[in-house]
């Protein structure tokens, strides 16, 4: 048996891409020294090969002769040790053993079909650098080249002659002592077997091992602390919570479904035989109608910690999570769309100013960009929705949100698992990937999660997936299974305890096919790993089902049985580790009984300066990271595989203005639509957490209305990413916030239909003075809008499109200036934060569909960050025109006395339900009937020269002014270039 | 009944298979959907097919190189069944990943003399990209002088073995799409990103020597209905898209 290499150069002539994104990287990381680097990828190949056979796989499938030239030859060979040109180190970065690595599982597939045989395959990439040091080596290995958490770095030769591949398992029954303990040695057993549990669920857990008269198994525990977690179980906000704020005191039995439940249900009552939620908070996504034959479902998940350790990995399993569940939703719905939102620190954060233990957020935003678009290009499902938030807070913390929406014959809603179905395991093998992602969720990060919960961090293997979606939407088609949900996190543990949670199962876990040998019935158990799913198949259907996934080179295996029992029992070898009761383990967790505490901060007014550019603010608001162009990450997206795509991300007459929301024809051969939207507003969680929430349901919907939604059918997901709400003061603030959900959602007649949280989203360290700092981030709600539309031809862009159009702006401005981007730009604090009158919105809206439907709008933008002015802005340069403004004419409710801030306001301020939009001349009078009722201002008209220019009318005492005036050519710029990597 | 049948050719990650399908619906044949095992397993139906189309997507996960691990599967058991269905007078379509296919099996050009690689840019693309046609040298491109189209790949980069060989392909009209700049002009050096990846002579498809097999990076079957254009709600016309037409040239050729 040899251990074979095979390096894979440039051939000359060619570019050398990846070294040349190393040293790009490495400019950026504050690494500058000169120095030169070639770099390769290539395979070690293990088996009873000769030269002869290497080097034809080598030049056949492994390399392209065309650009690329091979070094082949047994590791350890000098022709490996030899630069193919100067001099200079070697550096090898393999993956670790055990992680997914998708090429060589390719590789290994496509080198049966040559009749050779191998027994293991590994890729690597292999840098020569020359000029550098040791201690800049060793830091652009740390930062650049690898990531520890997933990979290994050798200088200089490899040292290895074999690859492992796993040892063999002893079956040893362990059970761990837990009935004799005291409250500190629970608590203890809580920590170092990492199962995160508090001191009152592990006296239950004793107690109820006390009155059976024995210790739990390891699995057992294990099986416990799972379905207990934070991340599965929502305890904290689904559990007691005695709130208390200003205006008094208010106890929930259960937070969430008394505000966000709750909104639904009523809406649904009122709705009565109009109602088109289907299901609700229920299924692993919301389920929502659509058409005649088809519902619609979405799902918005957040991988937050994994991604803080290994940005790729974490983002890609995120999508490849979020896009199971919609699959595991009904009976399977066929996903249609991907939407990401992300938070970061600034990319130009200085390297030194970082705590330890945090990667660059650079690199986490290009790790976590590439992530997503791996996985969602892969599956073929446009990614068509987004934003990214950057605040100094999410350097130790990012967030990274994943969503997909998912569409499903109205048949095929409802799922319902039978006693005497098979327990089927579909897709990816386990392995040891993401050993105990729910608990390690569900805590907070510090400076050494990197080795204390490296197994946490998965690769994905999108091809894995996208292969068990084909072979899923098959079988479902056909009927072939009662139930499916996805392996999330929790793996096994989750998705059989759920899904039998009502019949009782009985699983053979070595019957689950494994990686790699050498994996305990427990890490078989509760391991994470990708792209599985577990199906309850009726025993008559098994041969056809196992037949169409062997058709398409998908594994199914039956693990076991689901039995009415009541119980979950679980065998390795035919030995029993596990026989817990599914009462106690779905309803035996102590209630979380938690404290929160709202105190609202001391609000200053807003002190302007007392010159302001307003050009120049302008200018700064639309090159501000939150507002910049996000054409960069746009494009590496496939935003419109599938075929239905109706408004891109990016529209306008050179394709790169900023749209409001998608729109996506799911069924290709009907003209209904669905808009995607979202909305977002950390920074006005500084001021309120209320008006935060409120304002980004109000943007999301605005998002959605301004592209032609129709208001009465937009669904909300709500996303809460909180720090650690232990703290009253935290908690506080989130329940604050989801009574505003409550509030709002009950205002406009929208419900919630899915949603989840991510609480203890903060970051320790200890300090140069060896003190504990935590970086908390501010509380981040996003809120998913998924809303519809009758005829997409119906639908509007944000682009200008005719010089002599008018420009009317929809809705109220108040001196709203409050956490907005004009006081951020100008680092002023304090201010009134942006409130929704909410009956004001709902007719807003309403009136505003009316005139979209009747196609008096040519364009419409909603106003956010940056205001009036930054709306104006992105609507000249998308449609290649400019604008002429009179500020006078604003609808405004600020009065004459606000005068010196009040040309700041109406161009700043960032009231919500408010749009501007284009109206040809001849639709004016239909456009004014359409709105009446609702605020409404002619304040311009789009001009063929392309300069934004904003005036104020002579009132006949003053003569006319213009406050600003602008080339669109350089607003433009100044949005396009901060992004554009 | 439609005549003209279309097998649609599945791998592990193709994903442009439905809307292609649809496509070549809407231009009148009838598709089917046939995965690669089933094809390895019984080559002997593609006769039963005019036109043999591979989708875009990423095949195998493009794991090794873009189309490398299907483009072997084909280049060692199906290449000859390949070779007679062209020789049969049908037709066969590449687009995307399928025009990697393609290229990489030696089914379309000989073994080796050109390769489809990384972007200049080093990364995935989705973009809208304008094409000038060399209409008649190839059946799926017949009358078509300009498309706009989308491109989505990361390894779209037409390469040749060598300037001879760029040369031979010219004079045979083979280097039958290009792109181009929004008047049309595709000859000397077109810019990135209308060029959006770097390809030698601005090539973004390729014909074979008997005009019945196209590869091509774009995607015809994303610019089909009028709302499929990026720029749909500032024109005034909303006519069908321009990639339908290709499909129609397909269909039409058996008729």
């Amino acid at each position: 048996m040899t251990l074979w290499e095979i390096d894979i150069y440039p051939a000359e002539g060619q570019p050398d891409l990846a070294a040349e994104r190393v040293l790009a990287g490495s400019e950026d990381l504050g690494i500058h020294h000169q120095f030169s680097l070639t770099a390769a990828r290539g395979f070690l190949l293990q088996g009873e090969l000769d030269a002869e056979q290497v080097e034809c796989l080598a030049g056949q499938l492994l390399s392209d002769e065309v650009v690329e030239t091979t070094v082949v030859a047994p590791v350890g060979d000098q022709r490996l040790q030899t630069p193919p040109r100067g001099t200079g180190r070697v550096v090898h970065v393999l993956p670790k053993p055990g992680v997914t690595d998708p090429v060589a599982d390719s590789a290994q597939a496509a080198i049966a079909d040559f009749q050779l045989n191998v027994s293991a395959v590994r890729t690597l990439r292999k840098y020569w650098i020359e000029d550098l040091e040791d201690v800049p080596l060793q830091r652009l290995c740390q930062k650049i080249l690898a990531n520890d958490a997933i990979e290994q770095v050798v200088v200089g030769p490899l040292d290895f002659k074999e690859l492992t591949l796993g040892s063999d398992y002893v079956f040893q029954l362990i059970t761990t002592k837990v009935c004799e303990l005291n409250d500190q040695q629970l608590m203890q057993l809580s920590r170092e077997t990492q199962l995160y549990l508090s001191l009152a669920e592990m006296q239950t857990i004793q107690e109820h091992f006390q009155k059976l008269n024995r210790d739990p198994t390891d699995v057992e525990l294990e099986t416990v602390a799972q379905t207990w977690s934070e991340h599965c179980s929502h305890k904290t906000l689904a559990g007691r919570i005695a709130y208390r704020d200003p205006q008094g005191e208010r106890r929930f039995e259960n937070m969430l479904r008394e505000t966000i439940f709750a909104v639904t249900q009523e809406i649904r009552q009122q709705l009565g035989p109009q109602d088109w939620c289907v299901s609700v908070f229920e299924d692993n996504a919301g389920i929502v109608r659509f058409d005649d034959d088809f519902n619609v479902v979405f799902k918005v998940e957040t991988h937050n910690h994994p991604s803080a350790l290994e940005p790729y990995g974490g983002a890609n399993t995120g999508l490849g999570g979020v896009i199971r569940d919609p699959l595991g939703t009904g009976l399977g719905a066929k996903p249609v769309c991907n939407t990401d939102v992300f938070c970061f620190a600034p990319p130009d954060t200085p390297a030194d100013s970082l705590p330890p233990g945090v990667l660059h957020p650079r690199r986490v935003m290009q790790g976590v960009v590439s992530g997503v678009r791996d996985y969602g290009n892969r599956m073929g499902i446009p990614t068509v929705n987004g934003a990214i938030y950057f605040d100094e807070r999410y350097s130790g913390n990012p967030l990274v949100y994943c969503g997909n929406v998912g569409i499903l014959p109205r048949s095929k809603s409802h799922k319902e698992p039978q006693a005497g179905d098979w327990v089927v395991t579909v897709g990816g093998r386990t392995g040891r990937d993401g050993i105990h992602g729910a608990t390690f969720s569900s805590t907070e990060l510090h400076s050494e999660s990197e080795t204390v919960s490296g197994g946490a961090v998965q690769i994905g293997n999108a091809i894995t997936e996208k292969m068990l979606l084909d072979v899923i939407l098959e079988a479902r088609d056909r009927g072939l299974y009662s139930a499916i949900t996805d392996c999330g996190a929790g793996g096994f543990s989750s998705a059989v305890g759920e899904m039998g949670e009502e019949i009782g199962a009985e699983v053979w876990l070595d019957k689950a096919p494994l990686k790699y040998e050498g994996l305990s019935y427990t890490e078989i158990w509760i391991s994470e790993a990708q792209e599985r799913m577990v199906l309850s198949v009726p025993p008559a259907n098994w041969e056809e089902f196992q037949k169409l996934c062997q058709s398409e080179g998908v594994e199914a295996t039956i693990i076991g049985k689901f039995v009415p029992t009541g119980r979950l029992q679980l065998k390795y070898n035919d030995v029993e580790v596990a026989d817990l009761s599914m009462t106690f383990l779905h309803q035996g967790r102590p209630p979380v009984v938690r404290e929160a505490i709202y105190q609202p901060p001391s609000t200053a007014p807003l002190q302007l300066p007392s010159q302001i550019n307003y050009v120049e603010s302008l200018q700064q608001i639309l090159g501000s990271l939150n507002v910049a162009s996000k054409h960069w990450v746009i494009r590496q997206y496939d935003h419109e595989v599938q075929g239905g795509s109706v408004i891109k991300p990016l529209v306008g007459i050179s394709n790169d203005g900023p749209s409001d929301a998608a729109v996506v024809r799911p069924v290709l051969s009907s003209r209904r639509g669905l808009v995607i939207g979202c909305g977002m507003n950390p920074r006005y969680g500084d001021l309120d957490t209320y008006h935060m929430a409120a304002s980004a349901i109000d943007e999301a919907m605005r998002n959605c209305v301004a592209v032609g939604a129709d208001p009465e059918r937009i669904a909300l997901l709500d996303n809460f990413c909180w720090g650690n709400t232990e703290r009253p003061e935290t908690l506080g603030s989130l329940v604050r916030s989801a009574i505003a959900c409550y509030e709002v959602a009950q205002g406009l007649g929208t419900p919630f239909i899915s949603g989840k949280d991510s609480l203890n989203n903060e970051f320790s360290y200890l300090d140069e003075n060896g003190k504990r700092q935590v970086i908390s981030i501010p509380p981040t709600l996003l809120i998913s809008a998924m809303g519809q539309v009758a005829d997409v031809l119906n639908c509007v862009t944000m682009d200008l499109k005719e010089s002599g159009n008018l420009l009317y702006q929809v809705g109220v401005t108040k001196q709203e200036l409050g956490g907005s981007h004009f006081s951020m730009i100008h680092n002023l604090t304090g201010g009134n934060v942006p409130r929704v009158d909410v009956p004001q919105a709902k007719r807003t809206f309403a009136a505003l569909h009316r005139a979209i439907q009747n196609n008096l709008v040519r364009a419409c933008h909603d106003m956010s960050e940056g205001g009036l002015a930054v709306a104006a802005a992105e609507m000249c340069f998308a449609g290649g025109l400019g604008a002429e403004l009179y500020l006078n004419q604003v609808p405004s409710d600020l009065s004459q006395d606000e005068m010196p801030q009040q040309n700041t306001c109406l161009l700043f301020s960032e009231s919500n339900s408010r749009f501007l939009c284009e109206v040809p001349r001849n639709k004016e009078k239909g456009f004014e009937q359409a709105l009446e009722g609702v605020p409404c201002g002619k304040i311009g008209t789009v001009q063929s020269t392309a300069e934004l220019n904003i005036q104020i009318e002579s009132d006949g005492k003053h003569p006319a002014q213009t406050i600003a005036r602008v080339k669109v050519d350089s607003l433009k710029k100044a949005w396009l270039t901060p992004l554009d990597w | 009944m439609p005549s003209v049948t279309v097998l649609i050719l599945r791998a592990p990650g193709t994903n442009c298979d439905r809307e292609t399908a649809f496509a070549f619906e809407r231009a009148g044949a009838l598709a089917k959907f046939v995965h690669v095992n089933r094809l390895l397993e019984n080559p002997g139906q593609l006769p039963d097919f005019q036109i043999l189309c591979l989708p875009g997507g990423f095949s195998y996960g493009d794991d090794i190189a873009a189309g490398r691990i299907l483009a072997c599967q084909i280049k060692n058991h199906l290449a000859e069944v390949l070779h007679e269905f062209r020789e049969a007078g049908n037709l066969i379509l590449g687009i995307c990943n399928g025009f990697q296919v393609l290229i990489k099996s030696g089914i379309l050009l000989d073994d080796a003399a050109a390769t489809l690689t990384w972007n200049d840019s080093g990364k995935f693309e989705d973009r809208w990209v304008h094409l000038k046609s060399s209409q008649n040298s190839n059946v799926f491109l017949e009358g078509v002088d300009k498309f706009y189209l989308p491109i989505a790949h990361a390894e779209g980069k037409f390469v040749v073995r060598d300037t001879d060989t760029l040369g031979t392909l010219d004079q045979n009209c083979q280097l039958v799409l290009r792109y181009a700049d929004p008047e049309g002009r595709c000859d000397g050096v077109i810019e990135y990103p209308q060029n959006p990846n770097g390809s030698v002579a601005n090539v973004a498809g390729v014909s074979d020597q008997s005009g019945r097999i196209l590869g091509m990076m774009p995607h015809p079957e994303r610019h089909i209905d009028p709302t499929h254009h990026p720029q749909w709600t500032r024109r005034k016309n909303q006519a069908e898209g321009d990639g339908l037409r290709l499909f129609r040239n397909a269909v039409r050729y058996f008729e």
